[in-house]
């Protein structure tokens, strides 16, 4: 009973609060100055139509970086917690038939049909992460859907784990290689001038952020199939 | 206008998650509690970055470079909001891979069965 008016006079002293900001807000009508300078500075000194990209790729890509860095370490401790000392796969499926039973016609053809579309899909949004909607992080979601699918439409199939370690690390490799290039050849760490900018607008432009986002694209979607093999019962 | 609504949808979407974590007693629950909760933070975040009439921040036939300043809504709270999501991904995912190790040591989701560090 204690519990539940606690429970109470939290969540209307937060009610409170948040009430307070909504009737507080208002909306801006001009943008602040450091977005605006990024506005402003992406197209122009980085040649990407999508500003928001350039933010996450040029400027702050260090912190693109760590949030890479975040996600190897989730993959890592989610393979530590769900790896050794758990009850064998198959166990909990004794009092069923032996074999698992295979997904019906329509799931296998579905899959067969929607996994390569997925996966084009994927590719279209990695590469046009600079000049439109997507990015590296988009696309590795999508790359990691398709495998979902298969893992949901195939029980039995198993991705090579020691190929998607591989590529995930060659790809973080090559990141950091291509950041440390801009600190040589360009102005700084992450520094996407280090390849001909380009024509603005055009699909080979905006200098070395294409590459930056098919690596993080693959780097995120190795990442995630890993952390979604180990979910597996 | 179109950001207050955002804004205020996000800020009940914090207090049922809020409300969610507090109540319930399963695990997966309290999760999903978490979940939402981030999810409400990112709303809120993006409703913040919103410009009156502006348009998301990528020059194109929509969107002219000469007046992307004028038109263009915040783009620092959308690339927070990007990192953001998948923190909050990998947060969930951590969860629920201790979820299914809970599971597997008491064969139950209910956090009233886990009482050893609770002081």
């Amino acid at each position: 009973m204690i519990w539940r008016l606690f429970v109470v006079v939290a969540i209307v002293s937060f009610a409170l609060v948040f009430a307070s900001l909504a009737i507080g807000y208002t909306e801006q009508q001009s943008l602040r100055p450091l977005a605006e300078s990024y506005v402003r500075l992406v197209p122009h000194a980085l040649g990407a139509p999508n500003v928001i990209t350039g933010i996450l790729l040029n400027y702050r890509g260090f912190d693109t970086l760590g949030e890479v860095a975040v996600l190897f370490m989730v993959a890592a401790s989610v393979g530590l917690v769900l790896g050794a000392g758990r009850s064998p796969r198959g166990v909990s499926t004794e009092d069923r038939s032996d074999e698992p039973r295979p997904s019906s016609e329509i799931v296998r053809s579905g899959t067969e049909i929607l996994v390569p579309l997925v996966s084009i899909f994927a590719a279209y949004i990695i590469m046009n992460g600079h000049l439109s909607a997507g990015g590296g992080f988009q696309g590795g979601a999508v790359i990691a859907s398709s495998v979902l699918l298969m893992l949901l439409a195939y029980p039995q199939y198993q991705p090579n784990l020691e190929f998607l370690s591989i590529t995930e690390s060659a790809a973080g490799v090559l990141f950091v290689l291509a950041g440390i290039a801009g600190l040589v050849l360009a102005g700084g760490f992450l520094d996407n001038r280090i390849l001909p900018l380009g024509q603005f607008g055009a699909f080979f432009s905006a200098g070395a952020i294409p590459l930056l986002s098919v690596l993080l694209g693959i780097k995120v979607g190795c990442e995630l199939s890993v952390i979604l093999e180990k979910f597996r019962p | 206008m179109i950001s207050s609504i955002v804004l205020i949808t996000g800020l009940l979407l914090i207090l049922i998650g809020l409300w969610g974590l507090l109540t319930h007693r399963n695990i997966l629950r309290i999760i999903i509690g978490f979940s939402l909760m981030g999810t409400g933070t990112h709303i809120v975040t993006v409703a913040i970055g919103y410009v009156r009439n502006g348009t998301a921040p990528i020059i194109d036939r929509a969107l002219d470079l000469s007046e992307a300043t004028a038109r263009a809504v915040d783009p620092i709270a959308s690339a927070l909001v990007v990192t953001a999501i998948v923190i909050g991904m990998a947060v969930t995912a951590v969860m629920l891979a201790f979820a299914i190790r809970l599971y597997d040591s008491k064969k139950t989701l209910s956090i009233d069965a886990f009482t050893e560090s609770k002081w």
